[in-house]
């Protein structure tokens, strides 16, 4: 397996202004990603796992340490680590396929290549026939296919996603949870995956890392060998159910403690 | 029987009280839309109600008409101004000097509020001297702009320019700092530049909100035209307005008033339409 992401010694440290003393973020993280690889990261609230997902993206620089992309340093964001927000970071004056194209825009690929990479993608995530409706026209699980499906046109290394089905109402988090490991089943991008979710990260990831509560550190990185493909109904089998009693002791501990870090 | 009776007059009771409960209209439930018939009667009652007080007041002769004339003394106040004053004329030297000096402010504003409110170093050099500059009110102005460039056009474009161009400064900037922050970074993620995310992501974004910010400032900008034609001007209709209240022509001031509101009326549904059309993405479903 080849190394993708390497992250070492990282840390984040908020400086405080004077009046409040500085925040230790994210402790001293060390994890290699490889390249195929579904990592889910599980952690409480405020535990610093988006502001990982976001170092890595280079939206935040670390205060310690270093990303390194195929070897390469990390400094900035870049088109090889595409990203998908929570919500709303469509672009609201573009219709879908603009949105999907905008990146292959910036790499200067012409029109006709432009298309049949936009029409890929929007098949890929279900949207035929949505090519000219505009973000605002779809409903919130219909955006997030597309913020989906313009981070993948662009082919990027490693895909990020920070929470993306966290504003979604439940039914369709689980349809769109099935959607993105059918996508992943069939191309194999490489995926960094932020939940707060236990049966998301267990569902999805081929590997679950889960976090402490600030500072962020990693606690346990645990390989899920669920077979693929997998269905939604394996998440009442015992295989399953075990793995989701392990890591939900291993949060809710965390949790626990962060919400005495808050009283105090 | 009678135990009968009382039970079917509860019935009723309770029927009525039903009937009572969905007849009873709510309009003072807050925000509760009402239909859409009755919106327009009352919009088109309010001003059937100022006429007819209008009216009644001029008419019965209430009210002196040297101070208030009637409706239609003011509309063939009106038709004699266009007819034997060349009125059109003024509207035009009003407009025209309206959309030199707002034009003029929007070249400058526009593009210096977009610096303002992307670059923090333009910001921390422009943004208190402006803030203060803009509470000093144009009006006042005047005199000093009559000693510096005299009485000619360039005097009324300024009080126009100088009225508009730090309003529009300030709001373009607020528009364009607003800019939701995943945008920016979505497009820093898809491969975009530092200018290519002012370009293709900053200035589409505030485009709609910069418009309305237009659409505010050009109002004002209507009135300070007016205050600039009411000091030693020859033409436009501040100055037909300043020239029959020497003569006592009270028809005409009333004209030339409801000609401005006509005119930034007619500007801002314009400019409305306009901004429907050009960002139909940021209206509705």
């Amino acid at each position: 397996m080849e190394l993708l992401v390497n992250v070492k010694d990282v840390k984040k440290v908020y400086g405080g202004n004077g009046k409040k003393p500085d925040v230790l973020a994210v402790d001293t993280i060390n994890l290699k990603i490889m390249r195929n690889e579904f990592i889910t990261i599980l952690g409480p609230s405020g535990c610093g796992k988006s502001t990982l997902l976001r170092m890595i993206g280079g939206l935040e620089e670390q205060t310690e340490g270093t990303i390194y992309l195929q070897g390469g340093e990390i400094i900035g964001p870049s088109a090889n680590r595409g990203m998908v927000f929570q919500a709303y970071s469509l672009f609201p004056w573009l219709n879908i396929e603009e949105n999907i194209q905008y990146g292959l825009k910036i790499k200067g690929m012409d029109s006709k290549e432009r298309k049949e990479i936009t029409n890929r993608y929007i098949e890929l995530v279900g949207l035929q026939g949505f090519e000219h409706h505009y973000p605002k026209q779809l409903s919130g699980g219909m955006q997030q296919r597309v913020a989906i499906a313009r981070a993948l046109a662009n082919d990027p290394e490693i895909l990020l996603l920070d929470e993306p089905f966290g504003a979604l109402d439940n039914q369709t988090r689980l349809i769109m949870q099935e959607l993105l490991l059918e996508i992943w089943e069939k191309t194999h991008k490489t995926i960094l995956f932020i939940t707060h979710d236990v049966e998301e990260a267990i569902f999805l990831g081929s590997r679950v890392i889960t976090m402490t509560s600030r500072p962020g550190k990693i606690k346990a990185d645990i390989p899920i060998n669920l077979a693929y493909p997998r269905s939604y109904k394996i998440k009442t089998e015992k295989e399953f159910l075990v793995l989701k009693e392990q890591l939900t002791e291993l949060i809710r501990g965390e949790s626990l403690r962060a919400m005495e870090l808050e009283i105090k | 029987m009678q135990r009968n009776k009382t039970l079917n007059m509860d019935t009723v009771i309770v029927e009525e009280s039903i009937k009572k409960k969905k007849k009873k209209p709510r309009y003072f439930e807050p925000q509760k839309p009402i239909p859409k018939s009755l919106y327009f009667k009352l919009t088109m009652s309010s001003f059937i109600l100022l006429l007819g007080i209008w009216s009644l007041l001029t008419y019965t002769n209430i009210v002196d008409p040297l101070f208030l004339p009637t409706p239609t003394s003011i509309i063939t106040s009106g038709i004699t101004l266009f007819t034997q004053f060349n009125f059109i004329n003024d509207i035009f030297v009003t407009c025209y000097r309206v959309f030199l000096g707002f034009g003029l402010a929007l070249l400058i504003g526009i593009p210096l509020g977009i610096f303002m409110g992307t670059y923090k170093v333009v910001e921390a050099f422009f943004e208190p001297i402006i803030s203060f500059v803009r509470y000093m009110p144009v009006s006042a102005f005047i005199p000093l702009f009559i000693l510096w460039i005299g009485v000619g056009e360039l005097e009324k474009v300024s009080v126009i320019f100088f009225g508009s161009v730090f309003s529009i400064v300030l709001m373009v900037a607020v528009e364009v700092s607003g800019v939701r922050r995943e945008l920016l970074e979505a497009a820093y993620t898809l491969g975009s530049s530092n200018v290519g995310v002012l370009r293709s992501v900053i200035l589409p974004a505030s485009m709609p909100g910069i418009l309305d910010a237009i659409r505010l400032v050009l109002g004002w900008a209507w009135s300070y035209i007016v205050v600039a034609e009411l000091i030693a001007t020859a033409s436009g209709i501040g100055s037909v307005i300043i020239e029959s209240q020497r003569m006592f022509r009270i028809g005409n001031i009333i004209f030339g008033i409801l000609t401005i509101g006509m005119l930034g009326l007619l500007s801002d549904v314009i400019l409305k339409s306009i901004g429907k059309k050009m960002f139909s993405w940021n209206y509705g479903r």
